[in-house]
């Protein structure tokens, strides 16, 4: 890594990293943030230009932060594991995919697949996410601000899902133990998804992921609850239909 | 004594036969299709439809324990950093910890790594214990993500993307809830007991372009040090291998219908899918349409059994081979010495492909932990080794015999076909003629 490269901004005191993409390669910014070790005093960074570019600070395993000046292409934060990733646009298809833990922030909207299959951290989407948000998602938490697109959720199996606006079709389909909270109007629920009773524990939950998220002026009690039936967790030939 | 006319022999239909008949009775009391491990049981055209020619007066051969015949591949040599060194052409499919014990993939890991080759993760994530018993370990990124992280994949050698596999292209896993023991629920983050349906899609990509997309992120994430490999079943071989070329694979894989699996519906193992023998030539020959045969390279799967098999693999433009079945034979599945315990489950060694109910005799494709200690790793993955140094010495002897200083040297000017579908599927003539059927407008 040519350190002649990066500059520091003199807005930050403490070794901000300035990533300018039209400058430096995409291989340029994921290396340098891999090269990071426990104690680094490089902890706040920011990437320039990205211009839709895929896989952006993908694999981070430092809890840096990362703030992204404008929108980017696929998997933006990809298996973060740690890191706290701001994308002051919006993200295309994959964002957080996997991650680990850390935070990723879409200021604006996000495609498809947000959040598939991760298994921690949190992910906020500020504007509205695509279809199949949340897909497979294993216990990572996703706060939604706006809508969500069909299929979100689907083969869900840990974690937290939270949208303040409407869900598309087919929600929650074939839904393992995640737990759906949709403030708005739900078009329909996949295969094995019911609506289900909101105790206070879930209340407290949801309260927690609210003030996670930076939400404020919603009240728990405006969500409904969504998550298994349990129906289909054993094969039985007289639920074929459902299948 | 009055006259009887002669009787008819009782005729059984050749389209109603035994098995036919028990598996009309089978799905009429259960309501439910039938499912089991393993790959295609039809009888389908194979390597045993090829003959090698060797030697003759217009080729002579090498001396057998004398001149050397090369056995090493090197994978991954496209993009990777560190691409895999292997000292033989012949690798340990993807076999999921969940469908196997946690001894039978130490074994597995044991074996490979004592005869010089590679091991693979499956539909599970990777355990330690065959991290740690594995010098060359494949971390398969699965349409399920079970236990997918980023440290096991920076710590795999190679990364294989798994699209299908042959036993059944276009399905997803199966491991029903006999086997979710506390640990691969926990690995799969799973409720305990449940029949657990892997998805047959990737979540996050679908089609060519995308795939493109995905690998350019694992290769982010890994600094482009591993090699990355597209495992696809063996449906559309040419295109198949084009648009993973396309998409930036260092590998292919392909896997045909023989190939195995650990529990899919009978019907789709059966029925869906091509022959391993009807997918090399079109994936060889869309690798050289594209310039890039050899510069990609390509792994066959789906029924290797011995050196033969290897040797004409190869022969046919593969650059490795890969096996799955044959390897847990090594281990000891379905070894007549549990006899009793496979008649007590309504079968025989040889025979036993309840591998889903996880009650398998040999210890192999269970979670019990009694039944699992019937594997001992080291010795099992001892005998691992030895059929993998057998398999390998057939190859090189048939190779020789051929002249062949490196098993890749074999061409398909070795080989003839002794059927004519043979023939016609992997492009050597029919023995006896010059005729390839489908060549020269014949």
């Amino acid at each position: 890594m040519p350190a002649t490269k990066l500059s520091k901004t003199a807005a930050h005191d403490n070794a901000s990293r300035v990533f300018d993409l039209d400058a430096m390669s995409l291989r340029e910014l994921n290396q340098a943030l891999h090269n990071l070790t426990p104690g680094s005093n490089e902890t706040a960074w920011e990437v320039l230009h990205p211009k839709g570019s895929h896989s952006v600070a993908v694999g981070v395993d430092q809890p840096v932060t990362i703030d992204v000046r404008g929108s980017v292409g696929y998997y933006c934060g990809g298996m973060n594991d740690g890191a706290a990733i701001t994308v002051h646009g919006s993200a295309g298809p994959g964002v957080g995919e996997n991650m680990m833990s850390g935070s990723i922030t879409i200021k604006g909207d996000a495609s498809q697949y947000a959040g598939a299959t991760g298994r921690g951290g949190l992910l906020v989407i500020e504007g509205n996410a695509s279809s199949r948000c949340g897909i497979s998602m294993k216990g990572i938490d996703i706060v939604v601000h706006g809508n969500i697109g069909h299929m979100s959720a689907f083969m869900a199996q840990s974690g937290n899902l939270v949208v303040l606006g409407d869900a598309g079709d087919a929600l929650g389909d074939s839904i393992y133990e995640a737990r759906l909270f949709v403030r708005g109007k739900v078009d329909s629920l996949g295969a094995d998804c019911i609506a289900k009773e909101m105790r206070p524990e879930h209340l407290e939950l949801l309260q927690g992921l609210l003030d996670r998220a930076g939400v404020t002026g919603v009240e728990p009690a405006e969500f409904k609850r969504y998550g298994s039936a349990r129906t289909l967790y054993n094969f039985n030939i007289d639920n074929a239909d459902a299948y | 004594m009055t006259y009887r006319n002669p009787p008819t022999t009782p005729r059984k239909s050749a389209t109603f036969d035994d098995y036919t008949l028990s598996e009309i009775r089978r799905a009429a009391a259960t309501g439910i299709y039938d499912i089991r491990g393993g790959g295609a049981k039809r009888k389908l055209p194979h390597f045993d439809d090829l003959l090698v020619l060797g030697a003759s007066i217009s080729r002579y051969p090498l001396e057998g324990y004398r001149e050397r015949c090369d056995t090493s591949v090197v994978l991954g040599s496209r993009y990777a950093k560190k691409p895999i060194e292997l000292k033989i052409p012949i690798t340990i499919a993807g076999m999921s910890f969940g469908s196997l014990s946690g001894p039978a993939k130490e074994a597995l890991g044991r074996g490979a790594t004592l005869a010089g080759t590679s091991t693979t993760t499956g539909d599970g994530g990777m355990t330690e214990e065959e991290r740690g018993h594995s010098k060359v370990l494949v971390y398969q990124y699965l349409p399920s993500r079970y236990g997918m992280n980023p440290r096991d994949l920076r710590r795999a050698d190679a990364i294989e993307v798994v699209v299908g596999q042959g036993a059944k292209p276009g399905g997803g896993g199966m491991l029903l809830g006999q086997k979710i023991s506390d640990r691969v629920a926990e690995m799969r983050t799973l409720p305990k007991g449940i029949d657990q349906r892997s998805a047959s899609r990737h979540p996050d990509w679908t089609g060519p372009d995308d795939l493109e997309i995905k690998i350019l992120e694992l290769r982010e994430i890994t600094d482009w040090e591993k090699p990355i490999y597209v495992k696809v079943g063996g449906a559309r071989p040419y295109y198949d291998t084009a648009l993973a070329v396309k998409s930036g694979a260092d590998v292919v894989v392909i896997d045909g219908m023989q190939g195995g699996t650990a529990a899919t519906q009978e019907v789709f193992i059966e029925n869906v899918g091509q022959p391993t023998l009807a997918c090399i030539r079109p994936a060889v020959q869309a690798l050289q349409d594209l310039g890039m045969h050899r510069k990609v390279q390509l792994i066959v799967s789906g029924g290797i059994r011995n050196g033969a098999d290897v040797a004409k693999a190869l022969a046919l433009g593969v650059d490795a081979v890969s096996i799955g079945t044959a390897a847990l034979v090594a281990l000891g599945d379905n070894d007549p010495r549990w006899e009793a315990d496979y008649n007590e489950l309504g079968t025989t060694a040889g025979a036993y492909d309840d591998w889903h109910e996880g009650r398998d005799p040999a210890g192999i494709t269970t979670q019990d932990p009694e039944l699992m200690q019937r594997v001992d790793p080291i010795a099992a993955g001892r005998r691992l080794a030895n059929y993998l140094k057998v398999m390998t010495l057939e190859a090189q002897t048939i190779a020789r015999a051929c002249g062949k200083n490196s098993l890749h040297n074999l061409e398909p000017e070795d080989l003839v076909a002794l059927t004519i579908e043979a023939a016609a599927m992997a492009g050597v003539p029919l023995a006896g003629t010059n005729w390839i059927p489908g060549k020269n407008g014949f």
